[in-house]
């Protein structure tokens, strides 16, 4: 099967600040229709995502596609309920429609290297 | 003559503040029983080079030297895991883990037990640990007590998976209900920090196993401080590092460590005794620097 939905329509645990969908392959996901998404192509590499700081809207839907160069780096947001894992050669996409401004912390939760640690980064949500 | 019991309650005035745990609620002993402790190591990540501890070359040594001299050698030693520092390089990573064994292998007690962290084993899937220490996780019975140890980090998501989950409730399935069970692991079980990556996958899966028994304590390591959590009737605590200390939980943005302090060199680092008693049956903490002066 081309298409692995392995988070459905997830409503985030933060009041219901965003809601999101992953999968792998998005030319044949069966996610929103992305002509109103905000797009943001993410890279992942150690130690780093580049952009670091995700800047959306509040009730705008968005799209992130993450591309791995060297790892199967994780992508989690605590306090969205959002990871997914970002495996090299393919493109992994995140929709999500944040509903609350704020401030969301996200980082790589599969250890990959001495730099691990630093590798986070920030989603902000303005209104 | 002293006894052990005597005993912790002078070297507690040197070493530190002494926290009692749970596992008060025993009433029914296990069969046979007999005061005991064991130290803990943790973190000492062997290989580290960096202005968190200009020192690091030296810091495990004066550990297991201050181990040595205490006057009343523990039963047996416990290191929860990250006991190298982690490199891409297969061969540095053997190189640290064999210099780790030599500069351990001076402690007088010989009778010491190994887990893995992330840093020696997540790259490898535990590989190289398991060539110089055996399996990542096991389980042992001392004087009364069920030791079980559990392996958080050779997957590098962090999780424990459902193999050792199983294996785990096989495990304590062997033991009576009210059996004195303690548990060793690197990562927090619970969430303490999910956004410093403090914490374990599926932890959740593994207290739900452990909530089936009354007399359940856990100790780990990976946040390099002291640190108790309960999570209903199991406590929770976390060991000093023997490399540099990190922030308080969630204190700041980032779990940078503290800088090392020239004025008070290896402040912040240390070990721990945990004393087993009984009537009532307790387990009772006392943490010791790293150098006593």
């Amino acid at each position: 099967m081309d298409l692995q939905i392995s988070k459905g329509w997830k409503i985030g645990t933060a009041c219901l600040a965003i809601l999101a969908l992953v999968s792998i392959g998005a030319a044949h996901s069966a996610a929103p229709k992305t002509g109103k998404e905000r797009v943001v192509k993410v890279v992942a590499k150690r130690f780093i995502y580049t952009p670091n700081e995700i800047i959306l809207k509040a009730g705008v839907p968005a799209r992130l596609e993450f591309t791995s160069l060297d790892f199967v780096h994780g992508f989690k947001v605590p306090d969205l309920d959002i990871r997914v894992d970002l495996p090299p050669g393919k493109v992994t996409t995140v929709h999500l429609t944040p509903q609350k401004a704020g401030v969301y912390d996200f980082l790589c939760d599969n250890f990959c290297g001495v730099g691990h640690e630093e590798m986070s980064g920030k989603i902000i949500v303005k209104d | 003559m002293i006894n052990r019991r005597d005993f912790m309650k002078l070297s507690a005035v040197g070493g530190g503040a002494v926290f009692l745990s749970g596992l008060s609620q025993i009433t029914q002993a296990a069969a046979a029983y007999d005061d005991f402790y064991f130290v803990q190591l943790s973190d000492s990540h062997w290989g580290y080079q960096g202005p968190a501890n200009p020192e690091a070359n030296n810091t495990l040594r004066k550990a297991v030297e201050t181990v040595n001299g205490l006057e009343l050698q523990p039963d047996f030693i416990m290191f929860t895991g990250d006991l190298t520092h982690t490199t891409d390089d297969p061969k540095e990573r053997r190189k640290r883990l064999t210099e780790f064994r030599d500069i351990v292998s001076d402690l007088k007690v010989k009778n010491v037990h190994f887990i893995p962290g992330e840093h020696d084993a997540s790259l490898d899937n535990g590989a190289a640990f398991k060539e110089f220490f055996g399996e990542t996780h096991y389980s042992f019975d001392h004087k009364g007590v069920h030791f079980v140890t559990l392996d958080n980090v050779s997957d590098p998501g962090a999780s424990i998976g459902e193999a050792q989950l199983a294996w785990l409730a096989a495990d304590l399935a062997k033991q009576a209900r009210d059996a004195r069970i303690v548990v060793f692991t690197h990562r927090p079980l619970f969430d303490l920090v999910p956004k410093w990556d403090w914490a374990t996958r599926d932890g959740a899966k593994v207290v739900q196993i452990l909530m089936e028994y009354p007399n359940v304590t856990v100790f780990y390591g990976h946040i390099h401080q002291e640190n108790h959590h309960m999570t209903g009737h199991i406590a929770h605590h976390s060991a000093k590092s023997l490399v540099f200390p990190l922030p308080a939980p969630g204190s700041q943005d980032k779990r940078t460590p503290l800088p090392w302090n020239p004025a008070a060199p290896f402040s912040g680092l240390g070990f721990r005794e945990v004393e087993a008693e009984d009537k009532p049956f307790q387990l009772k903490i006392t943490e010791f620097p790293v150098t006593r002066a």
